[in-house]
This record gives C-alpha cells, sequence and structure tokens, in this order.
C-alpha cells in the first residue's frame, strides 16, 4: 500500500467527517430538543457557501467574508424558524418531512433567482492555496489541513458552550427533557430560536468550507443532509458527542471504503468481480452501517440519558 | 382453589433504585384480589412486569401453571391475561362496536384475513355486541369512541378486555379520572363478574376496592407488607402505619 | 362510516374523476392531444404507487421515506429482462412483483424494528443502497440509466406499445389496485393494521404480535409498488437510478398527503393535482413573465407548505368537511 495516498485518504476521510459533524451537530440539537425533523437544514449549508462566495469576491478577503457570512446564514435561519419551523414542532413527523422537503424546493429555487444555475466558485487566497510538506514523500494540501482545524475549533467551541456554560446546560437538559427545561421557566421560544439559528451558521460553515474545493451549486446540501441523517442517528439522536463520533466513523467509512474497498474485496473473491462489486458497495457502506446499527442498537451509539 | 397467577421473589431496580422489591404473590382463581398502595409504590411497574411490557430482574411469574416470566406481552395476552390500561387506550377512530370487535377478533385465530369485510362478520359482532351490553354500552356501539365520555371510554376499556375471553383480567385503576357516580357505575359493572373472573385489580379508590375485593395486598417501597381479607387488612397495624406515615 | 357515502360532493366528484379517466383516451383523440392521454397515464400509474403507500402510511402510521425504490425495482425488472431480451409481460410482471416483496420483506424485517425518525430514515436508507446498487451497475448504464427498446408483450394482439391500449392496461389495474385496498382496509387483517397505528401497546395487550402484522402490510405495499414501476418501465422507456432517490420518495409521500392520508380516493385526487400543478405552473408562470416558468418549485414549495400547515386532511378532508355545511 501506498503510504503517501493512504495519508491522503485518511485527510479525505478526517475532512468528510468534520463537515458532517457540522451539519451533523445543529441536526441532531434541533430533533433532540425539539423533535423536528429538518430535512432542509442542507439548505444553511448552500445558503452559507453562496453568501460566502459573494461576499469573498466583494470584499477580496476570504476571512472577512467567512467572518460575515455566520451571522447572515445565522439570521436566514433566524428568520426560517420564526416563520415556518416554529409553527411545526408540535406538528408529527410527517408534517416535518414534508414541510421542509417544500423548505428545500422554495431554498433552491430562490437560491436560483439570484445566483443564477451556473454555481459558484470561490477563490482561494494563496496563502491557502499552497502544500504542507511533511516529508519527502508526503505533501498536505493546506486548505485541507485548514478546514480540519476550523472544523475542530468549531467542535470545541461547542463542546465548551454545551458542557460548561448555562446555555449549554439548558440544550442539554432540553434534549433529555423538554418538560424539564420548561419547569425552569425558561423561555422555551427563545432557547428554541437560538438553536436553530445556531445550528444553520454552524452548516453554513461547513458549506463555506467546502466551496472553495467543489464550488458552490444548488442542491448542494440535499445530498449531504442525508449522509448528515445516517450520523446522527448511528450517533444516537440529541448527543453531540454521538454526532462527533458518527461523523468520524462515517466520514472515514465512507472515504476510505470508496478507496480501498476493491482491493480489500480481492483478498477473498477474483479480480473481476471484486471491481464491478466494490463502487457498488462502498457507495452503500455508510447505509448497510446505519442499518446494523439500528438493528442492533436502535438508540445508536451515544443516546442521551433520559429520554 | 387453585392457584391461577403465581409470583414469586420479583425483583426489578432502575439504576440502583428498587421498584419492586421480593414480590411473591398468589391469585386465586375466581377471586377478587386487590393491590394497593401509596403513591410512588410501585404499583405501575409490578402490573408492567405481569403483563409482559417489562421484564423482572430475578425472580419467576407463573400463570396457569406455566412459567411465562420471559413470555412476551402479547403472548401472555394469548395465554389468557387481559388488561385495562390506566390511561384510556381504546381506538379513537372506531366504533364502540369495531373496538370490541377488535379485541375479540385477537382471541380468534390469527387476522390473517384479507378480503373479508370486518364490520359485517355477524358471529364477531355478535360477541362484541354481548361484552357492550355488559358494560352498558349496547345503545352506543355505533358511535366513534372519540364522541364518548371519560366514564364510558373506561367501561369500554373493560368491555374491549373481557372481549378476548380472559382467564384474568388485569384492571389498571379503573376508576381512574371518574366522579363518584361514574366509579359507582364502574363498581356495579365489575361486581356482576365477581366470582365468575379472576380479577387482579390495582386502585387507588378505597370505597371500591373494600366493594371488591377478596383479598388485598399492601404495597410499600416496592414490597408487598400484608396480605389478607379486607376486614383484617383494615385493622392491620403496619398498613395503616404506611398509609398514616404517608398522610401525616 | 356510518352515514350515508352517496351523494356527498366528495363522492360526486370522485366518480366524476373516475369516469373522466375512464374517457381520456377518447377525448384526447377528439381534441387531438396526444400529450394529455400521456400525462394521465402517468397520473394513473403513480396512483397506484400512491395507493400502495397510503396503505402503510396513511391507515398504518409507517411512514415510509423510501417507497421510490419499489417503483425503480419494478422498472428495472422491465428494463433488464428486455436488455436481455426477454420479452415477455408476465416474466417482468412476476419478478417486478416478487422481487420488490423481497425486497420489502427483508428491510421491512429490519425497518420496523425501530419507530418514528429511525423507521423513516432507515427506509430512506435503504432505498438509498437501491440507489446505488443500480448506480453502480455498468452494464445496464448506471448513472446514464437505460433506455428499453421495446415494450413487454403479452398475448398475440395486445399491443401495448399503443396508448390507449397501455392507458387501458393502467386504467384496470388501478380500479383493482383500488378495489384489492379497499378491501384491505375494511378486513380483519386492515383493521389490526389501523388499530396499530392508533395504539401499539393497546394492541399488543390484546394479543396482537404487531410485528407480524406490519410486516405484512409492508410487503403487500412494496410488492403493489413495484407493479406500478413494471407499468412505469413501460411507459417511460427509459429508466434510471434516479427513480429511486430519496426526493421522489418525497414526492409520492406529498402526494398522499396532499389528496388525504387514509381515504379511499386520496391518492388519486394527490397525484392528479400534484401531476397537474408540475404541468401547469411552469406553463402559467411563463405566461405571467417570459422565463419564470423556470421557477416553478418556488411557488410549488410554497403549496406544499400551505397544505401541510393549513390544510388538514389534504384535498380529501377538504370536500368532506365541503359534504357537511
Amino acid at each position: 500500500m501506498d503510504s503517501a495516498l493512504l495519508i491522503t485518504q485518511l485527510l479525505n476521510g478526517l475532512q468528510l467527517g468534520i463537515l458532517l459533524f457540522l451539519l451533523a451537530a445543529g441536526l441532531t440539537l434541533i430533533f433532540g430538543i425539539m423533535d423536528f425533523i429538518n430535512l432542509a437544514h442542507g439548505s444553511f449549508y448552500m445558503v452559507g457557501a453562496y453568501i460566502c462566495g459573494t461576499l469573498v469576491v466583494l470584499l477580496d478577503s476570504f476571512v472577512l467574508g467567512v467572518l460575515l457570512a455566520i451571522p447572515l446564514t445565522m439570521a436566514v435561519g433566524y428568520v426560517t424558524e420564526v416563520l415556518i419551523a416554529r409553527s411545526l414542532y408540535l406538528r408529527d413527523h410527517l408534517d416535518h418531512v414534508l414541510a421542509t422537503f417544500g423548505i428545500i424546493l422554495i431554498f433552491d429555487t430562490v437560491t436560483h433567482l439570484i445566483w443564477g444555475a451556473e454555481g459558484m466558485v470561490i477563490p482561494l487566497p494563496d496563502w491557502l492555496n499552497g502544500q504542507i510538506t511533511v516529508s519527502e514523500t508526503i505533501q498536505l494540501p493546506s486548505y485541507r489541513i485548514a478546514i480540519i482545524s476550523v472544523g475542530l475549533l468549531v467542535a470545541a467551541g461547542m463542546y465548551y458552550v454545551v458542557s460548561k456554560t448555562r446555555l449549554g446546560m439548558l440544550i442539554r437538559a432540553g434534549a433529555s427533557n423538554r418538560t424539564m427545561v420548561q419547569a425552569l421557566g425558561v423561555d422555551i421560544k427563545v432557547l428554541f430560536s437560538l438553536v436553530f439559528a445556531a445550528g444553520a451558521a454552524i452548516a453554513g460553515v461547513a458549506g463555506m468550507m467546502i466551496s472553495p474545493i467543489t464550488g458552490a451549486s444548488i442542491g448542494m446540501g440535499n445530498d449531504i443532509i442525508i449522509v448528515a441523517f445516517v450520523v446522527i442517528i448511528i450517533g444516537g439522536i440529541g448527543s453531540i458527542k454521538g454526532a462527533f463520533v458518527g461523523a468520524l466513523i462515517v466520514g472515514m467509512i465512507d472515504t476510505l471504503g470508496r478507496s480501498y474497498l476493491d482491493q480489500l474485496l480481492k483478498l477473498f473473491m477474483n479480480t473481476e468481480t471484486a471491481e464491478t462489486a466494490a463502487p457498488a458497495i462502498s457507495a452503500m457502506l455508510i447505509y448497510i452501517l446505519m442499518a446494523i446499527i439500528l438493528a442492533v442498537r436502535p438508540q445508536g451509539l451515544f443516546p442521551p440519558k433520559v429520554r | 382453589m387453585t392457584i391461577l397467577l403465581e409470583v414469586r421473589g420479583l425483583h426489578k431496580s432502575f439504576g440502583g433504585v428498587i421498584a419492586t422489591k421480593n414480590v411473591s404473590l398468589d391469585v386465586m382463581e375466581g377471586e377478587v384480589h386487590a393491590i394497593i398502595g401509596p403513591n410512588g409504590a410501585g404499583k405501575t411497574t409490578l402490573i408492567s412486569q405481569l403483563c409482559g411490557e417489562q421484564f423482572p430482574d430475578a425472580g419467576k411469574v407463573r400463570f396457569n401453571g406455566r412459567d411465562i416470566t420471559k413470555a412476551s406481552g402479547p403472548a401472555r395476552a394469548k395465554m389468557g391475561i387481559a388488561r385495562s390500561f390506566q390511561i384510556t387506550t381504546v381506538f379513537q377512530d372506531m366504533t364502540l362496536l369495531e373496538n370490541v370487535a377488535l379485541a375479540a377478533q385477537a382471541h380468534d385465530g390469527h387476522s390473517f384475513h384479507f378480503w373479508r369485510n370486518a364490520n359485517s362478520e355477524p358471529e364477531i359482532n355478535r360477541q362484541a355486541m354481548e361484552r357492550l351490553k355488559e358494560v352498558g354500552l349496547e345503545a352506543k356501539a355505533m358511535t366513534l369512541s372519540r364522541e364518548v365520555s371519560h366514564g364510558e371510554h373506561r367501561q369500554l376499556e373493560i368491555a374491549m378486555a373481557l372481549a378476548t375471553e380472559p382467564k384474568m383480567l388485569l384492571l389498571d385503576e379503573p376508576m381512574a379520572g371518574m366522579g363518584s357516580e361514574e366509579s359507582q357505575r364502574m363498581i356495579e359493572i365489575l361486581q356482576r363478574f365477581k366470582g365468575q373472573k379472576t380479577m387482579l385489580l390495582v386502585e387507588h379508590d378505597m370505597d371500591a376496592v373494600f366493594a371488591l375485593a377478596d383479598r388485598i395486598s399492601v404495597l410499600v417501597y416496592g414490597e408487598i407488607i400484608a396480605t389478607d381479607t379486607p376486614d383484617a387488612i383494615r385493622d392491620n397495624e403496619a398498613v395503616k402505619r404506611a398509609y398514616l406515615g404517608e398522610e401525616a | 362510516m356510518r352515514t350515508s357515502n352517496f351523494l356527498t360532493p366528495k363522492w360526486l366528484f370522485s366518480v366524476a374523476l373516475l369516469l373522466l379517466l375512464a374517457v381520456t383516451p377518447i377525448l384526447s383523440d377528439i381534441f387531438d392531444q396526444a400529450f394529455y392521454l400521456s400525462i394521465a397515464t402517468r397520473i394513473l400509474i403513480l396512483t397506484i404507487a400512491a395507493i400502495s403507500l397510503n396503505f402503510i402510511l396513511g391507515y398504518g402510521g409507517m411512514i415510509s421515506l423510501g417507497h421510490a425504490a419499489f417503483i425503480g425495482i419494478g422498472a428495472y425488472c422491465v428494463g433488464i429482462p428486455i436488455y436481455h431480451d426477454y420479452s415477455s409481460g408476465w416474466l417482468h410482471i412476476f419478478l417486478a412483483i416478487t422481487v420488490s416483496a423481497l425486497f420489502a420483506l427483508i428491510t421491512g424485517a429490519i425497518s420496523l424494528r425501530t419507530k418514528g425518525v429511525h423507521f423513516i430514515m432507515i427506509t430512506m436508507a435503504f432505498a438509498q443502497m437501491a440507489f446505488f446498487l443500480f448506480l453502480s451497475m455498468d452494464e445496464y448504464g448506471g448513472d446514464d440509466g437505460l433506455t428499453i427498446w421495446y415494450d413487454s408483450e403479452f398475448f398475440s394482439g395486445i399491443d401495448i406499445d399503443n396508448p390507449t391500449t397501455f392507458y387501458y392496461i393502467c386504467f384496470v389495474s388501478l380500479i383493482l389496485v383500488m378495489y384489492l385496498y379497499h378491501r384491505l382496509v375494511a378486513s380483519r387483517f386492515g383493521r389490526v393494521i389501523r388499530g396499530a397505528k392508533s395504539n401499539e401497546k393497546r394492541m399488543q395487550a390484546l394479543g396482537y404480535s404487531t410485528y407480524n402484522y406490519r410486516l405484512v402490510a409492508y410487503v403487500i405495499s412494496g410488492a403493489v409498488c413495484g407493479y406500478a414501476g413494471a407499468l412505469m418501465g413501460n411507459y417511460t422507456n427509459f429508466i434510471s437510478p434516479d427513480m429511486m432517490g430519496w426526493t421522489r420518495s418525497g414526492e409520492l409521500i406529498f402526494m398522499v398527503v396532499l389528496g388525504g392520508t387514509a381515504t379511499a380516493f386520496g391518492p388519486v385526487f394527490g397525484v392528479l393535482s400534484f401531476l397537474v400543478l408540475e404541468e401547469m405552473l411552469p406553463n402559467v408562470m411563463d405566461m405571467i413573465h417570459d422565463g419564470a416558468g423556470f421557477y416553478w418549485h418556488l411557488p410549488f414549495g410554497l403549496i406544499l407548505l400551505f397544505v401541510v400547515l393549513f390544510v388538514r386532511g389534504g384535498i380529501s378532508g377538504f370536500l368532506d368537511r365541503l359534504g357537511k355545511r
């Protein structure tokens, strides 16, 4: 096995895992606290990318663009919560699925109206566009390192807020026992809006981080949000820790599966069969993992303690 | 008299909190056996272990001579344990008749019948109607159950439990949430089955308990502190202490 | 259920709709609009799928976000044999039904162990698996899809290539499926499925192993949906994994909810309105402002939101309320 390739793939897996975590974190909190299935959470990933891209070009500064895009995405999330999501919390899951499906259509079309159908390329500044040389054979793209660092930073920040602050205590309490939070006399509406908007902003950060690599495009969040759902179900709905571990597992398995599964299969089947089967199985791998985990441990790996 | 339900050394705890502590209990065939106890005594946990919603950490449950400790809820229902629920759990979108017919259908073989209209099956409807009569609801047979009163829901619960032709009725607070008039009616209904049906009755309403029970077991902190006739229980010092202690 | 079902606005509307569907080929012939016959055929096929989803979702409370997979599987059960030059329509239908039923049996056996959002997501996950499976089959076109060069062949003399003949095959299928589910819902089995949606704990206390009943319902639903897929394969003559994407399953759910869940005619109303909207919105918007039709998803999404937020019981519920005035 080529060790440089392996390291690159591990890095890719880590990067995917981090992005998934940024999406899954909001998703799992929104579901855990509001019991709300938000299929449209991926729209904030897309909106974040587009807003950021526009600002980067406008201000000619990547960092400034990102920093300004975060509160703007948060505002989009807040407006969505107040206008639509809020009136859905008490409805059943079927209504959630449908309504947020409608929200996706709306976001995709509005994005299309504002930014056009072509998608957007987001330029990277030179200082992020290089390679970091680790050894003679191993060079790491510096932007990927940056993505992973930002992701870990956000994760650490979330960990701090959720586990060390009063707000975090309320969020944790809300995820395990909603009535208790209400009993504490907290304005539950404000807490819900805040969690929703923050979740949207964090999803937006993920979109901002990935778009210099893949570009921003309409519907970019619709596939990855499904994977993020897989993550939170594997990790246990409502648990940040579960989202983190689940995201890394899914990111790694998906990435490594796509690159190495054919070699693994060749160990016990002939080359031709392995080469035809590998792409199919590697694409299905995370879903197979989720099905197994749900069959064995329906509440996920790290379910919140009390429900 | 033979023992129908035999509970031996039942034990259950939730993360260190003991909910059921070494409970042993016999329900004789044909008797009305009441379980009383202050709030939080573990009555609900005990019931749910008897009907297979939860499973004990230790101990044995035998019913009709068979060990059912590990049997599932549906399996126990099929063996003849019918339960009513503390909170009303009837099928709101069905008529009262259909509610009871669904219960009657449960003991009439499997329900993998895909073609015939179940609402026009005379035999099942006849059985269902009879059960409704027994609880005094025959006039409302064709009413949707969401349109009847709380007291009538409770009566419907009893009719549904009866419709499975059980060997034992496990009644979880049948008087819950009822006014005194409704309670009185429920007592009369249950009295009709006294001597014919074995009943395990969990109830807060002491008037109902003393009017119906042949024997009473007192559950305090997950433990049975006494089992005796109503008169003996009334005079039992330990029971008085447990209840007075709670109220003082 | 007890009041007379006749001469209510809903009943009249439903009968009128069925009659209209029955004579659509004649109308489209008179007005020389083959296009409408084509849309009507699609409506019939999707209604069969929607009815089968409605049975488990509406009556059974099982929210499957993966039912498009069955349509796709059914369609590939036509496409793949024809690719290998097995042209018998009986074979295609047999395959479509058995393979979908088998897929439903295996995935249902696992999915039905879960509840709520987990069930929604696991059915979606299994559909994604099917999606990626067909996506990776390069032999059958993979991502690019598979063209079906000719239609299934039944008796000599019946040429389902003829749009009108095919339309009536779909129409008769729909009537049969509607009747099948009508019987099913009212049967003992249907009663158990409805009871399990309303209160599962209660059903178990009565002695029902709800899991078994649900699994059978899920398999029936999958099989019928697979049959709809076989019709779809013959209808489009081009199939691709895209038919199985999760958004397709979402659309199918929307059709059922739009029409009114747990009602006999709801799926007919739902599919019809959905497809009419889909066809009309772009045209109407283009009329208002040239090029605006491109953005028809915007009003469509708003309508979807409106239906979820404000229209209880879908179109069927609306017609019921009309009748009560």
